[in-house]
């Protein structure tokens, strides 16, 4: 007696799509424009357990200080219709501890870094610029000018066009040219375009944004407000559209400046959105929360999502929606 | 109930069942593979509010008991109060309800290096995790007692799984509803003088965790005590769950509960200071 057996052919992944996605921040070129948030990823590690974040285009850390910090007390958080408020305070190591542990490990690790730097005066800037420059593994800094968490709203240098320009002349000036320096910009602001052009004159390589928008929520049972240190930034989807309109802003101002885009980030789809009002890359922030699985997740969709649409290279979706109608 | 140093899984979960225990719900869900890494104190965290939510954030549950073996290759269970909008959903859901779950998560209790004698409090829903530790324990020759305390009777949980495994088993509630009126930590002394405790291990709201701490202290005893901080990730990435630590070295740190604990040595934790950046804390204000 015989008898057939039909097979059955092994579930296979879906194909990628072919597109070109590598993406050019000034000087560097990334495989790919799916990036880390700073503040949203530490650095690094901790998501390597649920995906290889040498697949992304890179690892953005958590702003770095000269000094260890402890950052604000608890509730530090609160969600909101489809966001967060945070008030963390930049709470990290400093310095030298990230140099010899976070740094070493990303560079060891084999994953492109994005160092985010923060500092209270212009030259706590230079002075981080100047360790970073002699550590190896450094892709790119962003210059980290609008954290809402400060205690002195005065000390938000991207609320300031010369400010914002001082920070950034200083990080640039102690900055190997081979190294891009991003300026990270606050949309709390009334022109972005005017603080994103005196970044930009001051020597920035290109510009990411937003930055979290200063927020505050109260507890209606104690009747006063939620986080320990009253207001907070604002992220998450709810902030997308903010993102989109300064990115896009901006673009159309300064389109030849690469944008690194972010604020809300959670598809594939709401990164083809910000690509098309121009950013050459995109973080993935608040998302992660929720999916530690999501930059990789995000990518996939994007290269989709532009070969659905006849991309063959990224770099042609980049400020698309700025041209004429179709 | 393995090795804990494995690294968390993120997967697809399924809600198998969910059921009323008092003021609170009963979940069962299928989540292939954390079970078999999942070891007494860790936790869960769980996206809850389905496919098109405005919920960003994660919501953590500590792992009440898992089961590796059966028809539905590996389920985890948890207890919760539906308090926020988040576990309402969740206790609105039916079987088959897609739910991704990250775990497990967070550092264990640790079992005596010997034979010992173990106390286990739980307040509220806290005590759920307290039965897979207190079957550990037992598995290894240890004795192990219960004190469980919670506002009112329906507010207790586990007090018949813990009269089934406890050699003693102590009740206290606020109203004096059941057992004692009052709160755990006035039974607890005489307790730990009838079992000859070792050890504490403890979970619970954060006060019931500092007088708990208070008392193992007097009597010279480490307290190993799961703390419910909130937590937006789970996973050590957004630094909103810390709470001052000393370490080691002698030094206060603000440290993360999700992957540096849930589980603490009580008198490591400086309690009086949760909620605030003690002066002297690594890196405070100057």
């Amino acid at each position: 007696m015989t008898f057939s057996v039909r097979t059955v052919p092994a579930p296979t992944a879906p194909a990628e799509p072919a597109c070109d996605v590598t993406t050019r921040l000034g000087p560097v070129t990334l495989p790919n424009p799916v990036l880390t948030a700073s503040g949203c990823a530490a650095a690094g590690r901790e998501l390597d357990q649920f995906f290889d974040v040498t697949q992304l285009g890179a690892v953005v850390t958590k702003s770095i200080q000269l000094a260890a910090r402890s950052g604000r007390p608890t509730p530090r958080m609160a969600e909101t219709p489809s966001g967060m408020l945070n008030s963390i305070g930049l709470q990290g190591p400093g310095i030298d501890d990230f140099l010899a542990k976070d740094l070493s490990w990303l560079r060891e690790r084999g994953a492109r870094t994005v160092v985010s730097i923060a500092g209270s005066s212009v030259e706590d800037y230079a002075t981080l610029a100047r360790r970073l420059r002699r550590a190896d593994g450094v892709t790119a800094i962003e210059v980290n000018i609008s954290c809402p968490n400060v205690a002195d709203r005065g000390l938000v240098f991207a609320c300031d066009p010369v400010a914002a320009g001082d920070v950034v002349a200083a990080v640039r000036h102690e900055t190997d040219a081979a190294v891009p320096v991003f300026a990270k910009l606050s949309p709390d602001v009334t022109d972005i375009v005017a603080v994103a052009r005196a970044c930009v004159e001051a020597g920035a390589d290109g510009l990411s944004m937003i930055n979290t928008l200063l927020g505050m929520a109260l507890d209606l049972d104690t009747m006063r407000p939620v986080l320990a240190g009253v207001t907070g930034g604002l992220s998450g989807p709810a902030i997308r559209p903010v993102a989109v309109r300064c990115i896009w802003q901006v673009h159309a101002a300064l389109p030849d400046v690469p944008i690194i885009g972010m604020g809300g980030v959670r598809s594939g789809l709401d990164a083809l959105e910000m690509v098309l009002a121009g950013a050459s890359a995109v973080s993935v922030g608040t998302a992660v929360f929720n999916d530690p699985g999501a930059p990789p997740r995000v990518l996939h969709e994007l290269v989709v999502a532009l070969a659905e649409r006849g991309f063959d290279r990224l770099s042609d979706a980049v400020g698309f929606a700025h041209r004429g109608p179709a | 109930m393995s090795e804990a140093t494995a690294r968390p899984l993120q997967v697809r979960g399924e809600v198998l069942s969910t059921h009323r225990v008092g003021a609170y719900h009963h979940l069962v869900l299928v989540a292939p593979g954390v079970a078999d890494q999942a070891r007494p104190g860790q936790f869960v965290a769980l996206a809850l509010g389905g496919p098109d939510t405005n919920l960003v954030l994660r919501r953590a549950f500590s792992i009440y008991r898992v089961s590796t073996r059966g028809v539905y290759g590996g389920t985890v269970e948890i207890i919760y109060a539906a308090r926020g909008a988040g576990t309402q959903w969740l206790a609105r859901q039916v079987q088959h309800t897609r739910v991704d779950v990250v775990g497990p998560l967070g550092r264990p209790f640790a079992p005596p290096r010997d034979v010992a004698s173990a106390t286990l409090v739980g307040g509220g829903y806290g005590s759920a995790p307290l039965f897979a530790l207190a079957e550990m324990l037992q598995a290894r020759g240890c004795r192990v007692d219960f004190v469980l305390g919670a506002a009112s009777s329906d507010r207790l949980f586990g007090a018949l799984d813990a009269k089934r495994m406890g050699s003693i088993v102590a009740v206290t509630t606020d109203d004096g509803s059941a057992g004692t009126r009052g709160r755990v930590t006035d039974v607890l002394p005489a307790v730990i003088e009838r079992a000859g405790t070792d050890v504490v291990y403890a979970c619970g709201p954060m006060a019931m965790l500092r007088a708990v701490s208070v008392v193992a202290d007097s009597y010279g005893i480490p307290a190993q005590c799961a703390v419910e901080e909130s937590m937006a990730c789970g996973i050590g990435v957004c630094m909103t769950c810390v709470l001052p630590v000393r370490g080691d070295d002698g030094i206060t740190r603000m440290v993360r509960s999700c992957v540096e604990g849930p589980v603490f040595l009580g008198d490591r934790v400086r309690w009086d200071d949760v909620g605030t950046v003690p002066a002297d804390a690594l890196g405070a204000p100057r």
